[in-house]
């Protein structure tokens, strides 16, 4: 294979599977390997390509089947009869490299060391609650400074951030109200979304403050459920069955300011009330040649939704300090809005799979065939993170 | 009238540490905050850990902290399951002129509703399991 230097768009991905989504607990007694496996089954079915073919596997979250279990190249290749494997790995830290998994992909495809890349993710939380996940976990000498503290999960964490978003530059609850209610009104159509009744602005703030400044709906949903997809050669992709979309860009990183962010809160400001995305969307911009104003649509990772509006600062769709103002004018409204944001609903409303239902949405949209389609999208960035670092994010396009 | 905040049940409380997290729970025991000052270019770091990201040196000090301490941010933590009668106010503390310190901590005994960003804090110590203690802050009047 010769591939020439510097091409950024040589990959495609090809195939998306995934299975329903359920709420917390409840996919049991299936397992998290059969789960992921009818998602890997269900892409290759969606990109016409056999199980067997898959060569490759580019994990995220430490190859986590969510929190406290693993995903196994092993167990899929007896499970599947994959025959052989030639690539696996994993990018490191949790739901931050979501978006990068299919970057990984791409550094393999690229490398020439494999032909069809799988990144998925499988999650059950039947066992272990992710919402509180920080109170159950054993004392060591790092956490010793945080957890007794008494902020028990991700959420507690990220309200601290917020809070400071709020004192620098008057962010309203308003406003994270507004993203919790454009999603919701993104979910209202989707068969698959597991909360798709409306959310008014009343319900939004009667609903029960669990860390201030943050209520019930501007945590995501705590969920199960499979989401896979294989990326391949361009050249290999226009073979396939479906309309490749594109890997414009993908970067994973950080830089040290954000760090280990809400699990250390060193950062000071500007990068406190931040996503850390910030370096991410400046190598994607670098990478792709586009700016915010190229970007159709916006599938932000949206575990709590402050983060959402400092992710709009951060890849640059407004200024910084002015996110909360900017999706109150209804920006990123899927009607009428300037960047539409989260079409499938995201974690918030449609099911929290760490990040991948972001890709799926994403891959949907360059294909056309999204239900809240945006018209003639041509470019999508999803984002994985806010989170410890490496968070990342992909820009995914149109092959024309 | 408000519930004042408190911590989570300090029984329940647990800590472990390492030789280089050690220092800050022993000065701790004789309720003194102090945090990794490193010997050689002298830049803080926190939490503890084995090499001055400045200068990569091992040498550490651990002076006290100043009486500077201020809320740099926070939440109000309310329902925990376990604990669902508690107002728990998690805090962010800034200290005057060290800009790389950044506490996690407490403020027990204020009504949550009255705390905002800049209050200036005071440092108190509670004892916690296996015979710890943490340092938590109050509002200074």
């Amino acid at each position: 294979m010769v591939f020439s230097v510097g091409v950024t768009d040589e990959v495609a991905i090809v195939g998306v599977g995934a299975t329903p989504y359920y709420f917390r607990g409840e996919s049991y007694p299936q397992t998290i390997q059969e789960m992921a496996c009818k998602a890997i089954l269900a892409a290759c079915e969606d990109a016409g390509i056999s199980v067997k073919d898959i060569d490759g596997f580019a994990y995220y979250s430490e190859a986590g089947g969510g929190y406290g279990q693993k995903l196994s190249t092993a167990d899929f290749m007896e499970t599947l009869g994959i025959p052989e494997v030639t690539f696996s790995a994993t990018l490191t830290s949790g739901g931050g490299g979501s978006a990068g998994s299919v970057g990984l992909a791409r550094a393999a495809i690229l490398a020439g060391d494999a032909t069809h890349v799988v990144s998925l993710m499988s999650l059950q939380q039947a066992k272990v609650r992710l919402g509180t996940i920080f109170g159950h976990m054993a004392p060591d000498p790092q956490n010793s400074f945080l957890q007794p503290s008494g902020l028990v999960g991700p959420g507690h964490l990220m309200s601290v951030l917020t809070q400071r978003h709020m004192h620098l530059y008057g962010t309203r609850r308003e406003a994270f109200a507004e993203v919790a209610i454009s999603t919701r009104e993104n979910a209202r159509n989707r068969p698959k979304a597991l909360r798709r009744e409306p959310l008014t602005l009343d319900e939004y703030f009667n609903g029960r403050m669990i860390a201030e400044p943050l209520c019930r709906y501007d945590f995501c949903l705590e969920t199960d459920g499979a989401v896979a997809v294989i990326t391949t050669r361009l050249d290999r992709a226009r073979d396939l069955k479906q309309k490749p979309a594109k890997i414009v860009a993908s970067a994973h990183g950080g830089r040290r300011e954000w760090g280990r962010g809400f699990a250390w809160y060193g950062m000071n400001d500007p990068d406190f009330a931040a996503s850390g995305h910030a370096p991410i969307a400046k190598r994607l911009w670098a990478q792709s040649g586009l700016s915010p104003q190229d970007i159709d649509v916006a599938l932000l990772y949206d575990h709590f939704s402050p983060m959402v509006i400092m992710q709009l600062e951060d890849y640059g769709f407004c200024e910084k300090g002015e996110g909360g103002a900017f999706v109150e004018s209804g920006a990123i409204r899927y009607n009428g809005g300037s960047i539409p944001v989260n079409t499938h609903g995201g974690q918030l409303s449609e099911a929290y799979i760490i990040g991948m239902t972001h890709l799926l949405e994403g891959v949907e949209q360059i294909r056309g065939t999204a239900i809240n389609q945006v018209p003639n999208a041509k470019f999508a960035l999803a984002t994985g993170g806010p989170a410890t670092l490496p968070v990342s994010g992909t820009i995914l396009g149109v092959d024309e | 009238m408000s519930t004042l905040t408190s911590t989570m049940p300090p029984e329940g409380i647990h800590i472990t540490t390492d030789d280089w997290t050690e220092p800050f729970w022993q000065a701790a025991k004789e309720r003194k905050l102090v945090a990794p000052k490193c010997g050689d270019c002298g830049s803080y770091r926190f939490p503890p850990t084995p090499f001055c990201p400045n200068c990569q040196s091992q040498n550490t000090e651990w002076p006290e902290l100043p009486d500077t301490a201020r809320i740099f941010s926070f939440s109000i933590v309310r329902g925990i399951p376990t604990v669902t009668e508690n107002v728990i106010l998690a805090v962010v503390v800034e200290f005057d002129g060290i800009q790389d310190v950044h506490v996690v901590s407490n403020v027990i005994d204020a009504v949550a509703e009255d705390v905002k960003i800049g209050d200036e804090l005071s440092v108190d110590f509670i004892d916690i399991a296996e015979g710890w203690k943490l340092p938590v802050f109050r509002l200074k009047k």
